[in-house]
């Protein structure tokens, strides 16, 4: 065959992958995916509560369990997952080499992390709602950031946290003491010591180390926030088919819980919406009627999969993060909308 | 006991300021291994090592296959009693040697103890207890069958023997990573001191002659092997172990179509052998600069060919003067395998910062990284008294022993 005609047959080629490519839900990420067997899964693995090894080298966490609900949701199997422990710094090359197929990673969702001139990433919606947070010594009396005017203030240098903090106290014209340490391994001992009034860092890790001192209820967090930390999951911007069952896995966990399904009623209020043609809303989330899961390249039932894997969005939170363990966190911003809080799953028609 | 006194205040209270110095250093010892017992005893709270031990020891290995390390271990035992007995049984001939002497039995008593205390301490159930005597008992075995019988062994046969060792080694591969078989174990579940040891072992083994043959290359009269060397050892000499790491991690997938760059267990762990080979290069020729050149050119004009010189004669010198360096170079190494814990692999520091991480176990930090000093601490300190063992046995000038 001449060069001509390879060209020819390789334009060709290419013209009907772009065809099949729109006429058919396909990604080439879940393709891949499915082709592997398994999915990929980035977390960070050493966040209390979010993703960390148990004893029995099983990844524990509420970052490992969505990755488990994606697995669920792709390959019908929520043990269908390869964590990839990956640290703070390469996350976002390890998936833009291709080397994950998901970011379950807290990562405070940013305009220039977002943009195409900036990392050009695609965000999830929020999964958890976090923020710069203040913690001082119940005993201390303090209440608010005026009332820490003159007193020194333990944060980690070189951090956005020292800058928030620097920023807000200006704005509120409050002049404080940094005491700042090269890490949070030499920050909080020291304040736990007593030598600074209070400590500044995101809530969620606040109240992680808190549960770790040796008199927890002896410190409490100050309700004002001075900053907020959306973060959310991430995929690559290459393959919107993917990102957008991502973002719809993420949005059946809220509407999960939103409908009272659970982990252990999912089976029977499918069966309850099977029987009953009158349920229609539960009939369309469920995958017995219309055909959502195609539209988005999952099968039918991805969301009662999803949901049985892991449960419903606020089961997570207390199974992990919430006031029985020992993080103890309040759900503050991560309840329901019609709770007061700001998850809100769009309508699933 | 009488001696032991009057040694005892010779060396400690000479003089009335030797004995103020000495009681000074005494009482601030002493305070601080109170202060460290109390805080062992009654302050820690060792339930994070017991319930970890497995993690710390094999990572993420799945708990079915676990089988293939047990096998591993007492492969790796039996192979060791051989050894020790092997080397008893034919010690140098300027040596005498004696089956069964003091050090023999006290390195058994200890083993002994270790065995006895270790597992129950760490609360590990009965059946794994009895696997550890087991071991123990198989060592104990190897040893003495070696010791009685391994005299009778001839010069081939011994050579033979050495074999043992590398078959090992590539068996050991096997049974970690699968195949021929075998259920396939993804590296990625490889974890704690497993992935530790094998990526220090692996990284040792392959930059040594790697090492060598740059070093050769250093001293070579050819330009381009010269230079060559010189490049690649100035190259990697200049840049920290941590960036070539980020490099082999994360610009391989950039560079190479999806799929056919390596597991990146063993991007780290090529990574950590072609960096320890530039600095073992280095060793090594100054190694070569101790020989005197008379040795070369007296070799040559035996007619001897070059590479039969620096076989027998330049490199055994060579290699015996930079012994001290490689070992330290070795340790360093096995020291560097920490950074992988910085690129998201669970070896035992990796492991170590999930466990703290972990909610049921937040602020036990202490308790975790005295453990993983005291297993850093064994390995370190095995790999330095080998050394000093090969170079005891290695040296030309040594007196015959008394013992």
């Amino acid at each position: 065959m001449t060069k001509g005609g390879l060209l020819a047959l390789a334009v060709v080629g290419a013209l009907m992958g772009c065809a099949a490519g729109n006429d058919a839900p396909g990604s080439p990420t879940m393709a891949k995916i499915r082709e592997r067997g398994r999915l990929v899964c980035a977390v960070d693995g050493a966040v209390p509560g979010f993703s960390t090894v148990g004893p029995g080298g099983a990844f524990v966490g509420i970052d490992a369990d969505f990755c488990r609900a994606v697995a669920a949701a792709v390959l019908g199997d929520p043990s269908k997952v390869e964590f990839r422990p990956v640290t703070a710094g390469e996350r976002f090359v390890a998936l833009g080499s291709g080397e994950v197929d998901l970011l379950s990673i807290s990562s405070t969702h940013t305009l220039s992390r977002d943009a195409p001139g900036g990392n050009a990433l695609s965000f999830g919606p929020v999964f958890f709602y976090d923020g710069q947070g203040v913690m001082v010594p119940a005993a201390s009396g303090v209440r608010s950031l005026q009332e820490l005017a003159g007193k020194p203030i333990c944060v980690e240098s070189g951090t956005n946290t020292e800058l928030n903090l620097a920023d807000r106290m200006r704005e509120l014209g409050v002049a404080y003491q940094p005491l700042r340490f090269q890490s949070g391994e030499q920050a909080y001992p020291a304040y736990e010591q007593g030598r600074c009034a209070a400590i500044t860092s995101d809530s969620s890790l606040l109240a992680a180390k808190r549960s770790g001192f040796k008199q927890p209820a002896a410190h409490v967090l100050l309700p004002e926030l001075l900053s907020k930390e959306p973060s959310a999951k991430v995929t690559i911007q290459a393959d919107p088919a993917w990102a957008d069952a991502v973002r719809w896995v993420t949005h059946t966990l809220v509407q999960a819980e939103e409908s009272g399904l659970t982990k252990a009623n999912v089976e029977a209020r499918l069966a309850a919406a099977r029987r009953d043609p009158s349920q229609a809303e539960a009939r369309r989330f469920l995958g017995v009627e219309g055909d959502f899961g195609r539209q988005l390249g999952l099968p039918a039932d991805f969301t009662v999969r999803v949901v049985k894997a892991v449960g419903n969005y606020g089961e997570l939170f207390e199974r992990h993060l919430g006031s029985a363990t020992p993080l103890g966190l309040e759900r503050g911003l991560n309840r329901l909308w019609n709770d007061g809080g700001l998850h809100i799953a769009p309508p699933f028609r | 006991m009488n001696a032991l006194l009057r040694r005892l205040r010779a060396e400690l209270f000479a003089t009335p300021a030797d004995g103020a110095l000495s009681v000074a250093l005494i009482m601030l010892l002493s305070l601080g291994a109170f202060g460290f017992l109390r805080w062992a005893l009654t302050q820690a709270q060792w339930a994070v090592v017991k319930v970890n031990s497995t993690l710390f020891a094999v990572g993420r290995y799945p708990i079915e296959q676990q089988w293939r390390l047990w096998l591993l271990t007492a492969l790796l035992v039996a192979a060791s009693g051989a050894t020790w007995g092997l080397l008893r049984a034919h010690p140098r001939p300027d040596r005498t040697g004696v089956l069964w002497p003091r050090n023999d039995r006290l390195a058994l008593v200890l083993l002994a103890l270790i065995a006895l205390a270790l597992p129950s301490a760490l609360g590990l159930t009965l059946a794994i207890q009895t696997r550890w005597w087991g071991l123990l008992l198989l060592l104990a075995l190897c040893r003495w069958l070696a010791g009685r019988f391994g005299a009778n062994l001839s010069s081939t046969g011994r050579r033979l023997a050495a074999l043992v060792w590398p078959l090992l080694y590539l068996v050991g591969m096997v049974l970690i990573s699968g195949g021929l078989g075998l259920v396939t174990v993804s590296p990625s579940e490889w974890g704690g001191l497993l992935l530790t040891l094998l990526a220090s072992s692996f990284a040792i083994l392959l930059c040594f002659p790697i090492g060598v043959l740059l070093a050769l290359g250093r001293r070579s009269e050819l330009p381009l092997l010269r230079w060559g060397s010189v490049l690649y050892i100035e190259f990697i000499r200049g840049a920290p172990l941590i960036t070539l790491l980020f490099l082999g991690q994360n610009i391989l997938g950039f560079l190479l179509p999806g799929g056919l760059a390596p597991e990146r267990v063993w991007r780290a762990a090529w990574v950590l052998t072609f960096f320890a080979a530039a600095y073992l290069a280095e060793a090594v020729r100054s190694g070569l600069a101790a020989v005197p050149r008379g040795q070369l050119e007296a070799a040559r004009s035996l007619g001897l060919s070059y590479p039969k010189a620096l076989q027998h004669v330049v490199l055994p010198q060579a290699l015996r003067v930079a012994l001290p360096a490689m070992v330290g170079q070795f340790i360093s190494l096995l020291q560097d395998t920490t950074l992988l814990s910085l690129i998201g692999l669970l070896e035992l520091l990796g492991t170590a910062r999930t466990v703290m991480a972990n909610p049921a176990f937040l602020g036990r930090n202490g308790e975790v990284y005295l453990t993983l000093a005291v297993l850093f601490w064994g390995c370190c300190a095995a790999l330095g008294l080998s050394s000093r063992a090969l170079e005891r046995r290695l040296d030309p000038h040594a007196v015959p022993s008394a013992t």
